[in-house]
């Protein structure tokens, strides 16, 4: 449904050609004047979170109260992720590009006060060089953002993704009325190959042999043909997809649509997961608007050529993910792969010739259509070109979206964009590819971050979400994880996976819990392998990659498991000791009141002690203590107030 | 007429047959549990899988799915097709204790115990799906399906209650390759 | 948000009668009735032609549908990775322990059903618990137990 609450009378708009496109471009940038003041607020579902709506609405509130009868008001923007999640809620004054981080609802008077009727910078809320300290007045200068090339997040944090207009002000349709005006669906095709561009979802087939590959099918069996997109983003950790359909929506939409003109397809779906509400109501109303405008559904821009395109919600299954359980639940049935012996594009969604790609790639097309496949070319590297988007997350300083060119070093966005892990030690290890993937450590920081180079160091590229570990991190307590996820989103159909899984997973938990030998982590490898080969899809068959990876790269923390009985980077329960450190301790008693097992005890105002054969090593009294007093040592320690007295069972 | 190699061998088949086919009309020993003439095959024991072509590129496919083609090369009994039905063969053994069919298999691929768990002696079901195929397929029912997913994924009936939509056919227990279906045939229909 | 104002036939009805439209009804339903009643599922199979074990099938292989009614408020608790590595499963943890049922299940008052849930994509924030539609970050135990009690004092 459109959004009322910026919806015009656009049906009085409908565009008849790619002319009209232009006039209402030229009328929209005419409108709005480029030195006018505008309050940005992101609204990414991070900064939400976050009560960046608490923030629009003080500022609103401010607005109103300041005295204004000499200037026009400016109006709060509010605008999609702007990325940098680890420093909102975040807010931009334009047009002199002030940007302040982490606000909060009473830093709005100050903010109109200072930037709207004085047009100067509130100092405090500017974002500060972690090296010099310096405040930094802009954007573009913040070294999160200058180091990144965002071409697929150009409009993202700058439009209003609810209302067309500024889509199209910021150049958005523009591609779409080129290709129908002066290229032939082949000519899209052709561009869309030498640009070499590769599928963003994790498998990087290049779009263009795809595409290709499709029309051929389409010689064969006829029409119709479906172009979808995968929207499914169940990766942990990675939220490109949402940011892009949440904070561009048309980018993608336009993008679907110049595929459907490429390949003579008529009928488009979105598959978009269930828990990305924001992305699915924006879609929606950028679908509806579109339309209204003419620039989706019968005779686009009057060209004569139609397509349209409907929104299929996930119903919660990850599995969903992978193509031929996408178009099985589009088809209204359980989620379960099929083996892809004959390709998806010849048969796919109802048995027809289909197009899958990712919400990433579909953003991808518009500005390869509009700029050229040479210019795409020239970014990236060989055989991997383009610029790829990130969601850096885990013990980073910077968490947050990133979006590169292919082939920058690990190092480069972990420390220079990332900022490094918090704490200055160097990060142990960093997971790509999700659950499918593998963990690169340190030493491997100089890797160029491509489809053939990760692939090549046992990882894989993957969606793009990227995990950085550091020395708290367990790589078998990872491990672990990521097979109990994909136990639980296994769809039960294949045997390796449906009964493999599990099996590693209990595999896991024992070495986890200080037992097993070197041969159970031999026949881990040997079942890991059986799983690999013997799974239906992808999902199974990937599902052994950590495990693999982290084999190869930190054997010696799996042989301290289960060897020498401790999980040195203190986390898997049974090898782990709690202490309170009596020189830090206060007596304050926070932890023992909070302690589940009722197992701290100590005087008022005196050290305390945990009681370690109660303890259940849940944490609690960590996350309380405000005084850092509470120590997790490795290994196993019968009864003693510090590692220093106490003695290893 | 389509050649193709079988573990070194040339033999013919016709446009439109599987792998598994083909190796069954010439005589290749290929083990599978959830294949059955009956209804269409499904490809999820993977017992059947066989590797296409040779070096460390080479895939498994599940040969009763597989189409055949002109020249392609197909090992039956390659190392990694021995480690994929080995450790099937062993974690269904801790799946399906009960199941002597499966016993018998898993020896033939020296599998004589588990170093897995067992969680329910009594089990005999493996999900092969040949049931509920058989149910829909042939006599057009529907009256079992797959129920839940994952490990928790099992034949069942709607709401886990007995179905009038079954006419206890028998179909179902004929075909199940183990005594499963004979084991839960009461809980489908009722007891009256 | 739960509302019984619609009949569940006003809701199918808004789809085309075919088995491709099951999901959809199957979602509608989920949202008025926070669960799917077994009355709904026979009027969605009369309406589509779908068997009933098939309905079944869809309806238990998806997490996001519920067969039994739900507490008066849904606990979801993220375990994505980067929750996951900030302590995620800590909170559920305390959750069981709190409410004594298991994750998935509902609180014999019916007040509260709390479940893990898979990445929501605000990992700058993890860890992140989400109660109905409202996104709590960087939860710790004692921002819960405040959350508990203010939603039971209701």
């Amino acid at each position: 449904m459109a959004d009322q609450s910026t919806a015009r009378n656009l049906e009085s708009w409908r565009l008849g050609s790619c002319e009209e496109l232009n006039e209402l471009r030229e009328s929209i940038l005419a409108s709005r004047d480029p030195a006018g003041q505008e309050i940005v607020v992101c609204h990414g579902t991070g900064c939400v979170a976050n009560g960046s709506p608490k923030v629009a609405q003080a500022l609103n509130s401010a607005l109103q109260a300041a005295n204004r009868e000499t200037r026009v008001m400016p109006g709060i923007k509010k605008t999609g992720c702007h990325g940098f999640c680890s420093r909102g809620p975040l807010v931009i004054v334009n047009p002199y590009g002030y940007f302040y981080q982490k606000v909060g609802p009473r830093d709005a008077e100050d903010i109109v006060e200072l930037s709207i009727l004085q047009e100067k910078p509130v100092q405090r809320l500017l974002y500060k060089d972690p090296q010099s300290g310096e405040p930094i007045l802009s954007e573009k200068e913040i070294p999160f953002y200058k180091l990144q090339q965002r071409s697929v997040l150009r409009n993202i944090g700058k439009i209003d993704p609810t209302d067309i207009t500024d889509t199209i002000a910021a150049g958005g349709y523009q591609a779409l009325a080129k290709a129908l005006t002066s290229m032939t669906p082949e000519q899209v095709v052709e561009e869309v190959e030498r640009s070499g561009l590769r599928g963003r979802g994790g498998a990087g087939f290049p779009t263009g042999r795809k595409w290709r590959s499709a029309l051929a099918a389409v010689e064969k069996k006829g029409r119709p043909i479906y172009v979808v997109v995968n929207g499914d983003e169940g990766d942990p950790g990675a939220f490109m997809d949402r940011t892009i359909m949440e904070g561009d929506p048309h980018a993608v939409l336009e993008g679907l649509i110049l595929g459907a003109y490429a390949l003579g397809a008529q009928q488009g779906y979105l598959y978009v997961r269930a828990e990305y509400p924001l992305a699915i109501r924006h879609l929606e109303n950028a679908m509806a608007q579109a339309r209204e405008l003419g620039l989706l559904g019968e005779n686009i821009l009057d060209t004569g050529f139609s397509f349209d395109a409907r929104i299929n919600k996930g119903a919660g299954a990850f599995v969903c993910g992978e193509s031929t359980a996408l178009f099985t639940s589009i088809e209204g049935k359980p989620g379960n792969p099929r083996p892809k012996y004959v390709r998806s594009v010849e048969e796919g969604l109802w048995g027809r010739p289909t197009v899958l790609n990712n919400v990433e790639t579909w953003a991808n097309v518009p500005l390869i259509v509009d700029k050229g496949a040479d210019w795409y070319a020239g970014l990236g590297v060989a055989d991997n070109t383009g610029t790829k988007v990130f969601s850096l997350v885990g013990k980073v300083n910077n968490v947050g979206l990133v979006e590169v060119p292919m082939g920058i070093s690990l190092g480069r966005i972990i420390e220079d964009i990332g900022g490094g892990v918090p704490g200055g030690e160097p990060f142990k290890a960093v997971q790509t590819g999700g659950p499918s993937g593998g963990c690169i450590p340190y030493s491997l920081k100089d890797t160029p971050v491509d489809f053939d180079s990760l692939a090549e160091v046992g990882s894989m590229m993957g969606s793009g979400g990227m995990i950085v570990m550091d020395s708290r991190d367990c790589v078998v307590d990872i491990s672990r994880y990521f097979l109990r996820f994909l136990e639980e989103e296994s769809c039960g159909k294949c045997i390796p996976c449906r009964l493999g899984l599990v099996r590693m997973r209990k595999m896991l938990d024992t070495f986890s819990a200080g037992e097993g030998t070197p041969q159970d982590i031999e026949d881990l490898v040997s079942l890991s392998q059986a799983v690999k080969d013997g799974s239906l899809c992808a999902l199974g068959g990937s599902a052994p990659n950590p495990v693999l990876t982290t084999l190869k790269y930190f054997r010696d923390e799996y042989m301290a498991h289960i060897q020498n009985h401790e999980c040195p980077a203190g986390v898997c329960k049974d090898l782990i000791t709690y202490f309170i450190d009596p020189k830090l301790c206060t007596g304050c008693g926070v932890c023992a009141r909070q302690c589940p097992q009722g197992c701290i005890s100590g005087e008022d105002k005196e050290p305390h002690v945990i009681d370690a054969g109660h303890c259940i090593r849940c944490g609690i009294c960590l996350e309380s203590c405000k005084f850092g007093a509470v120590r997790v040592e490795p290994g196993v320690f019968v009864q003693g107030a510090f590692p220093g007295e106490a003695v290893k069972a | 007429m389509i050649t193709i190699s079988i573990d070194g061998q040339e033999v013919q088949a016709r446009p439109g047959w599987t792998v598994l086919e083909t190796a069954r009309h010439h005589g290749f020993y290929i083990p599978t549990l959830c294949y059955h003439e009956a209804v269409s095959p499904s490809g999820v024991c993977r017992m059947c899988l066989v590797q296409l072509g040779e070096g460390p590129q080479a895939k498994l496919v599940a040969s009763c799915m597989y189409p055949v083609a002109e020249g392609m090369k197909i090992f039956t009994d390659t190392d990694r097709v021995r480690n994929v039905r080995r450790w099937i063969l062993e974690m269904l053994v801790s799946e399906c204790p009960a199941s002597t069919e499966i016993r018998d298999m898993a020896a033939r691929y020296n599998v004589t115990g588990t170093r897995f768990e067992i969680e329910n002696p009594d089990e005999q079901c493996m999900l092969c799906g040949l049931c509920t195929r058989v149910c829909t397929e042939v006599v057009g029912l529907a009256a079992i399906s797959t129920v839940s997913r994952g490990v928790h994924k099992k034949v069942g009936t709607p709401f886990l209650r007995p179905t009038e939509v079954c006419v206890e056919c028998g179909c179902c227990v004929t075909i199940c390759p183990t005594n499963a279906m004979q084991a839960r045939i009461d809980s489908v229909r009722g007891v009256s | 948000m739960i509302s019984h104002e619609l009949r569940i036939d006003e809701i199918t009805e808004r789809y085309p009668a075919s088995p491709e439209y099951l999901i959809f009804m199957l979602q509608d339903i989920q949202k008025s009735y926070g669960y799917i009643p077994p009355e709904a599922m026979d009027l969605i199979c009369e309406q589509t032609g779908v068997p009933a074990s098939q309905a079944y099938s869809v309806a238990t292989f998806y997490q996001s549908f519920r067969l039994t009614p739900q507490g008066e408020h849904t606990i979801k608790v993220c375990l994505g990775t980067a929750c996951h590595l900030k302590g995620g499963q800590r909170i559920m943890d305390e959750l069981k322990r709190r409410l004594q049922v298991e994750p998935g299940e509902t609180t014999p008052d019916m007040k509260f059903t709390y479940t893990s849930v898979n990445c929501v994509g605000a990992c700058a924030l993890a860890p992140v618990m989400v109660i109905d539609d409202q996104y709590y970050p960087s939860i710790t135990v004692r921002k819960l137990e405040k959350q508990l009690k203010a939603l039971s004092r209701e």
